[in-house]
């Protein structure tokens, strides 16, 4: 396969998960910016700023961070490249690069999101409606990962597909389980039931694991055993555990023998989740740990990278 | 019911005679049509438009503001030409590839003809198209048009003549898949009714031809593309999935030890057969234009080393060019010792002091044509044309009269096509696609119909309001 091929692939795949995943994040975002200040409503307005590393770029151009400022600048300002807007544009240039290596399917899964999307936007979507254009995001992030799954040929274009898919994927997890267990931390001592509940329960719903972890632990949602389920479960399809074991699988798959360190990277973490146990995330602090995490996935990335995408 | 109206008087209908009854060839479709209510045209149209725009079969016009995509619209109603008649356009057509193919051997090797006085040196020599890197080289089977696209109209005297021939990178085939494709999905039952030629099989035969032009055993072949801001981007993704083989992009490209490689995840590769959709002069910046980055440096030298193909070769335009069009007749008949079987339209050429003397005084009735001139632009359509046009247009001529040719203005056939109004004549040219492998030219059945949307206008081209057609060529000979 083409360098070039393989990069847009990879990169049709990362921006679309991105493109779910801040819908996920902003989700969590707007069900809190209804509660009272008292239960860090206010916290959660910055947290996309924080997970994204976006703080300095959005005050230069927003200001003080508000509800309205924070949507616009994540939904809808494409001169924003981290926006969902941006995101999905992105996805389908990708796309629209190896529309003859991807399914007719999944070509024109991006490219039907891109221009409804696009109408969406002619006719303004204002702040009640903000939920169904989420939906509306999530639905199509669904059905281009079914078009992917059901129509495209287990070869080096699903492979890249799904490598990219699970980096973003295993980033976004890391990131969202770090900014939120970092806003909880100094609300635990008070040891509010509800607080706790309402807090780790939307994180939860925003990673589509909340009826997932009423099945495994089926009792009070407690941090530990939050941390434990997004981090180390390898049946939770958006655990950090799931994703590094899935690319840990592809990776040695794809053809001919480049990618060693790629391929290095990626056992090492694997083995550290799969034989860690919850002592050990939280055997320095969990954010932490996830810091590390998330050094180390990014330095996945940059080996797949040098090995296959930019190839001299 | 759909209403079916023929042209103003004069006009060559291809579904009505003169006496307003249906063609034989068109009557089991005119029936259907019959019983076909505007309705469902309408909702079916919709249908198509949606599909297009949701498969992303649309073209990118240069000179528009935000670059838009913007659909070539697609008419429901079919060209159809009768099994005979295509017979003899087919072998018509294969001749003249043949004779065009033989020209450029020889402009780059013995010039033969130039020898014989029968096409005056200069206008190949000097032309800008004549590429002097060719002089000499030899292509496997003498080849340098792999893929040609020779656009035909019919005049109101029911005749078929060649408007002119494209051997660089002619464009439109997708269109000709992709209208059957929609067709047959829209109107499965309009099929039923005759037996059409098909036409789905030509990426196989356009591989096979690329693949038959290396000497390499087992050749690696590529589509290159200048990219996909490129206005035929979709064609080229398209025919390279088609073919199954890679879409490359000149970056993808690199020359090392005299041969071309492809960078791939699994290191470099070579490459055999290029069919590049990328003009001569952006091919390689370090023999044509220094400035190109769509091109490969380098590529020039590894081609003349013969360690890969191009398709087309370079510098076949100096034969499609419209100031040697005139001379095709002259090269079927020196270097195949036959008469032509396609007509070329009379042309005058403003070089000539008589022919350009009568272009000046009759510009009215002609259409006027840039030499180097395509997509439509360059062109003066006399009768449609104001006095200040005309005016213009002759202080052009004038001041270079060798930039310039002159025909009569032929008057395209029209074909019923669904319009806002309904269902009404409009004019329509044709493109039928004809592939030169190490086993001679073959066309597949049909080829590409444009067909101008506005009433009366001659422009079929889609970067000016043309729409498309599906071409079927009956395989039934009672027609």
């Amino acid at each position: 396969m083409l360098s070039r091929t393989a990069a847009h692939l990879y990169w049709m795949a990362r921006y679309m998960e991105r493109a779910e995943n801040l819908t996920r994040m902003l989700k969590v975002t707007q069900t809190f910016s209804l509660m009272p200040s008292s239960r860090s409503g206010r916290q959660e307005i910055t947290a996309p700023l924080i997970i994204t590393g976006a703080v300095e770029d959005f005050t230069e151009r927003y200001g003080e961070p508000s509800m309205a400022s924070v949507l616009r600048y994540f939904v809808f300002d494409d001169s924003h490249p981290g926006s969902i807007v941006s995101c999905i544009k992105a996805a389908r240039e990708n796309g629209h690069a190896v529309r003859g290596s991807v399914t007719s399917e999944v070509w024109e899964s991006l490219n039907a999101t891109y221009l409804e999307m696009r109408k969406w936007l002619k006719e303004g979507v204002d702040e009640s409606e903000i939920e169904t254009f989420f939906d509306f995001i999530m639905e199509r992030s669904q059905l281009f990962l079914g078009a992917v799954s059901s129509t495209v040929l287990r070869n080096d274009v699903h492979r890249f597909i799904t490598v990219g898919t699970v980096v973003e994927r295993a980033d976004n997890t890391a990131r969202m389980l770090d900014v939120k267990y970092q806003v909880m931390k100094p609300l635990r001592k008070e040891s509010d039931r509800a607080t706790d509940y309402y807090h780790w329960g939307t994180l939860l719903r925003a990673l589509s694991a909340f009826e997932a972890y009423h099945v495994v632990y089926g009792d009070q949602i407690t941090a530990e055993q939050v941390a434990e389920l997004l981090i180390l479960r390898s049946d939770l399809p958006r655990s950090l555990r799931a994703c590094v074991s899935a690319l840990a699988t592809i990776l040695p798959q794809i053809e001919g023998s480049a990618g060693l360190t790629a391929k290095r990277l990626t056992a090492e973490l694997d083995a550290a989740l799969r034989y860690g146990d919850l002592e050990y995330c939280f055997a320095n602090g969990l954010h932490e740990y996830l810091s590390e995490f998330l050094e180390r996935i990014g330095a996945i990335a940059e080996a797949i990278h040098h090995a296959y995408l930019e190839v001299a | 019911m759909a209403k079916v109206a023929l042209p103003p008087d004069g006009h060559y209908d291809e579904m009505l005679g003169a006496d307003g009854h249906c063609r034989p060839h068109y009557q089991p479709y005119g029936d259907w049509l019959n019983q076909t209510s505007v309705q469902t045209l309408n909702s079916k149209r919709r249908k198509a438009d949606l599909l297009f725009h949701r498969v992303g079969i649309t073209f990118n016009v240069y000179g528009e503001a935000d670059g838009a995509e913007r659909l070539i619209p697609f008419d429901a109603i079919p060209r159809i030409i009768p099994a005979g008649e295509w017979r003899v356009l087919e072998k018509g057509l294969l001749q003249r590839v043949t004779a065009l193919n033989l020209f450029l051997h020889d402009i780059y090797h013995e010039q033969k003809i130039l020898k014989a006085g029968l096409v005056p040196t200069e206008q190949v020599l000097s032309n800008v198209q004549y590429q002097a890197a060719m002089q000499g080289l030899d292509l496997p089977g003498g080849i340098y048009a792999h893929i040609t696209g020779v656009d035909v109209i019919r005049n109101n005297d029911g005749n078929y003549y060649v408007l002119e021939d494209n051997l660089r990178t002619p464009s439109g085939v997708s269109y000709m898949l992709e209208n059957r494709k929609m067709m047959m999905r829209l109107y499965p039952e309009a099929f039923s009714q005759q037996a059409v030629a098909p036409v789905e099989h030509y990426p196989n035969l356009l591989l096979d031809t690329l693949r038959s032009a290396s000497r390499v055993d087992n050749p690696c072949v590529v589509v290159m593309t200048p990219g996909r801001f490129n206005s035929a981007y979709f064609e080229h993704a398209f025919l390279a999935q088609q073919m199954g083989v890679e879409l490359v992009e000149g970056a993808d490209l690199f020359v090392r030890d005299g041969h071309v490689f492809m960078r791939t995840t699994l290191g470099p590769k070579q490459v055999d057969v290029i069919y590049r959709r990328i003009d001569d002069g952006f091919l390689d910046p370090l023999a044509f234009r220094a400035d190109s980055m769509i091109g490969v440096p380098g590529l020039l030298s590894v081609y003349r080393q013969g360690n890969v193909i191009l398709a087309n070769a370079i510098g076949t335009g100096v034969a499609d060019d419209k100031s040697i069009y005139p001379y095709v007749d002259e090269m079927v008949r020196f270097y195949m010792d036959e008469e032509p079987l396609l007509a070329n339209v009379p042309t005058y050429q403003c070089r000539k002091a008589d022919e350009l003397s009568y272009v000046l005084a009759n510009m009215e009735q002609l259409v006027v044509k840039e030499v180097h001139g395509a997509g439509g632009y360059g062109m003066l359509i006399g009768p449609k044309a104001t006095k200040a046009e005309i005016a213009e247009f002759r202080t052009l001529v004038k001041a270079k009269p060798e930039q310039y040719i002159a025909q009569p203005t032929l008057c395209l056939s029209s074909c019923p096509t669904f319009v806002d109004e309904g269902i009404a004549p409009r004019h329509i040219d044709l493109r039928p696609f004809v592939l030169s492998g190490r086993n001679g030219p073959q066309v597949v059945p049909g080829g590409l119909t444009r067909v101008a949307l506005k009433a009366g206008s001659l422009v079929v081209n889609s970067s000016q309001g043309g729409g498309t057609k599906d071409t079927w060529v009956l395989e039934d000979e009672s027609c």
